[in-house]
């Protein structure tokens, strides 16, 4: 351009906002403002049951990292503005196939692993090829998967064992290099120091004597807070993150100007696919056992950790740190009922007043910040 | 006049037994202002979308700068100079402004193998660019639906412009527009074409297209009636030609001549 540029003059119809209503307004106002109300509720009505201290804070950890690992998938998915009903029943497939491959079939360990992750990426690139293909909505498509992997998961060590819960994983993937990836714990001679110095208590008798009561943060913990970095790094600081906004967004606008929307909307299914199997192996590698009802209704708990996040059911809006959030106050109203001696059918109605309460929250802040109507 | 940047020779586009154009021939010169005129119906959408590679040819050629060209998606489209700004679909609403400029061309900044988004540099772009063409941001991480709807299409011909557009193809940017948001896209058609780039201006209102065209091009029923110089026609021969003639001579009769 060769003109200089000029400076068109303040409008007066834009009224001017402080630096603190700019910092407030943002998509995980909702998720922070759950967050509080959550903690402020359970450290007035349940700081004496041993919620807060070593291991009940290891305790919704533990929950609320399992919320977490499939609501980052859950969360990236739905901003490319698609769905995945069929995680729960990807989660049961995939720790299934872990069991038959290393007990039933006896490959190393490692192997089942790394076969299973192919195997569930693959079909979650099978879902998304069929929704990118058909045009079809992804919540029929998957939901078909919902049923097609759960069958498979009941059909097939019905078949082969004659039962529908494979156990002996704990002792072939003793030593395996892979499943300690997956099954671990890390920090532990930190842990052992904490209990040493009295920071958190040890036990006091039995073969476990001297020992913390937590002995290390377990790798699912781990997987949870990386997945949880590299989603949000990928959705805020790249250029595929731009490109997983536009196609949730308006995928013909985005189309329009070359963003290869069909390619983002298939890889964000297999992303979900992958966090789906980290969760399954996670958990076949602390039961020491896969069973066929694993994972049951997990695709809808990942999907209400995202919009208590603050992200949009139609996609092209949303945060991962959002949908942290929304898994940790997930995490901790289920164990903090517990913890409070609550009736535990009570925490179905909990979960819908925070439900509601947070996207009634969000939709404001989405339409202050979007200038919807 | 010197070699137009597009020539579109007896364009042919066939939908099963649909014959949406039957021959259409026009050419986008630099610096020019193109009107493409036409009712709801005549073919206007279908020719558009064939010049920028979503729709291909039945017949016909395409020259880009003398050469031969056929387009197999709409990037190659893109990458050869020819930007699209579509009615509703130019941008994101739930996105920011920044965001949108830069939707499909994301700078990058390299730290080591990872590449990353560069926020700072697309947000100085944005705020620049913007400036340029008269609107001013809260700030490049404004969301996009909260701008009207002249300024979304301003932003969409501010980024075709700033990605090296050599012919911009606007489809009926005013159509939904009140009467300053309209003025505000015209004088951005005007500087846009001050800068020697070809705009291909669709629109069914005669007022807007006199208002900045240097030449109209009328289709009617896939086919057009040639095209012609400002100075060579008025706004009611325009009117005639797009509606056919003479029903609605006939119609503008009845109403008084308002049409």
């Amino acid at each position: 351009m060769t003109e200089t540029p000029q400076t068109a003059a303040p409008d007066e119809r834009v009224k001017t906002r402080s630096r603190f209503r700019e910092a407030l307004i943002r998509p995980e106002l909702g998720g922070i403002c759950g967050t509080l109300l959550v903690f402020t509720f359970f450290l007035l009505t349940a700081f004496d049951s041993g919620m807060f201290n070593a291991q009940g804070t290891m305790n919704w950890t533990i929950v609320s990292a399992q919320f977490a690992i499939i609501a980052v998938g859950a969360c990236l998915l739905m901003i490319a503005g698609e769905f995945d009903l069929s995680v729960g029943s990807m989660i049961g497939f995939a720790g299934m196939m872990i069991a038959i491959f290393s007990v039933t079939l006896g490959w190393p360990v490692w192997i089942a692993i790394l076969v299973t992750f192919v195997l569930c990426i693959g079909i979650g690139a099978l879902n998304g090829y069929i929704v990118v293909k058909t045009g079809l909505p992804s919540f029929i498509v998957t939901l078909a998967f919902l049923f097609i992997l759960r069958g498979f998961t009941i059909f097939l060590p019905q078949t082969i064992e004659r039962k529908t819960i494979i156990g002996g994983i704990r002792d072939v993937s003793d030593g395996d290099w892979l499943a300690a990836l997956f099954g671990g714990k890390v920090f532990k001679g930190l842990f052992q120091w904490f209990g040493d110095i009295g920071l958190i208590s040890t036990f006091e008798r039995g073969t476990k004597a001297g020992q913390p009561v937590v002995d290390g943060i377990p790798m699912l913990v781990i997987w949870a807070l990386a997945l949880i970095f590299v989603g949000h790094f990928v959705l805020n600081r790249t250029r595929f993150g731009n490109w997983i906004f536009a196609s949730g967004g308006n995928a013909q606008a985005a189309r329009y100007v070359g963003v290869p929307v069909n390619r983002v909307k298939i890889a964000m299914f297999m992303f979900s696919a992958f966090c789906a199997t980290v969760f399954a192996v996670c958990q076949v590698m602390e039961f020491g056992s896969a069973g066929a009802d694993r994972g049951n209704l997990k695709e809808f708990e990942a999907i209400i950790s995202v919009v208590i996040g603050g992200a949009l059911l139609t996609g092209g809006y949303g945060s991962v740190l959002g949908a942290a959030l929304g898994a940790l106050i997930f995490g901790v109203v289920q164990q903090g009922l517990f913890f409070a001696g609550v009736e535990s059918s009570l925490f179905r109605v909990f979960l819908g007043v925070i439900l509601l309460l947070a996207v009634i929250l969000n939709t404001y802040i989405r339409r202050m910040i979007t200038g919807e109507k | 006049m010197s070699q137009p940047i597009i020539q579109m020779k007896n364009i042919e586009k066939h939908f099963g037994s649909v014959i949406a154009l039957a021959g259409v021939s026009v050419d986008i010169h630099a610096g020019e202002c193109h009107c493409l005129l036409g009712d709801n119906g005549a073919g206007k959408s279908t020719f558009i979308k064939t010049m920028s590679g979503v729709h291909k040819p039945t017949k016909g050629e395409i020259l880009f700068e003398g050469k031969p060209l056929n387009f197999a998606r709409p990037r190659d489209a893109i990458e050869a100079g020819i930007a699209t700004v579509y009615q509703d679909l130019a941008m994101i609403p739930l996105m920011s402004v920044s965001r949108n400029f830069f939707m499909g061309n994301e700078p990058i900044k390299k730290f080591g193998p990872i590449s990353m988004f560069d926020h700072e540099y697309a947000n100085e772009v944005t705020m620049t660019e913007m400036r340029k063409m008269g609107i001013n941001l809260r700030g490049p991480d404004q969301a996009v639906g909260t701008l009207s709807g002249g300024e979304r299409q301003t932003v969409a011909i501010a980024r075709a412009v700033h990605f090296g557009a050599k012919v911009l193809i606007l489809d009926e940017p005013t159509s939904a527009l009140g009467v300053r948001q309209t003025a505000n896209v015209l004088s951005t058609i005007d500087k846009v074409r001050a800068q020697g780039i070809g705009v291909v201006f669709i629109t069914h209102n005669v007022r807007h297209a006199m208002a900045v065209g240097d030449r109209f091009t009328v289709l009617n029923r896939g086919k057009t009636y040639g095209t012609a110089m400002k100075d060579e026609v008025s706004p009611e021969e325009l009117q005639d030609m797009m509606a056919g003639g003479q029903e609605l001579a006939t119609l503008e009769g009845s109403l008084g001549g308002t049409v």
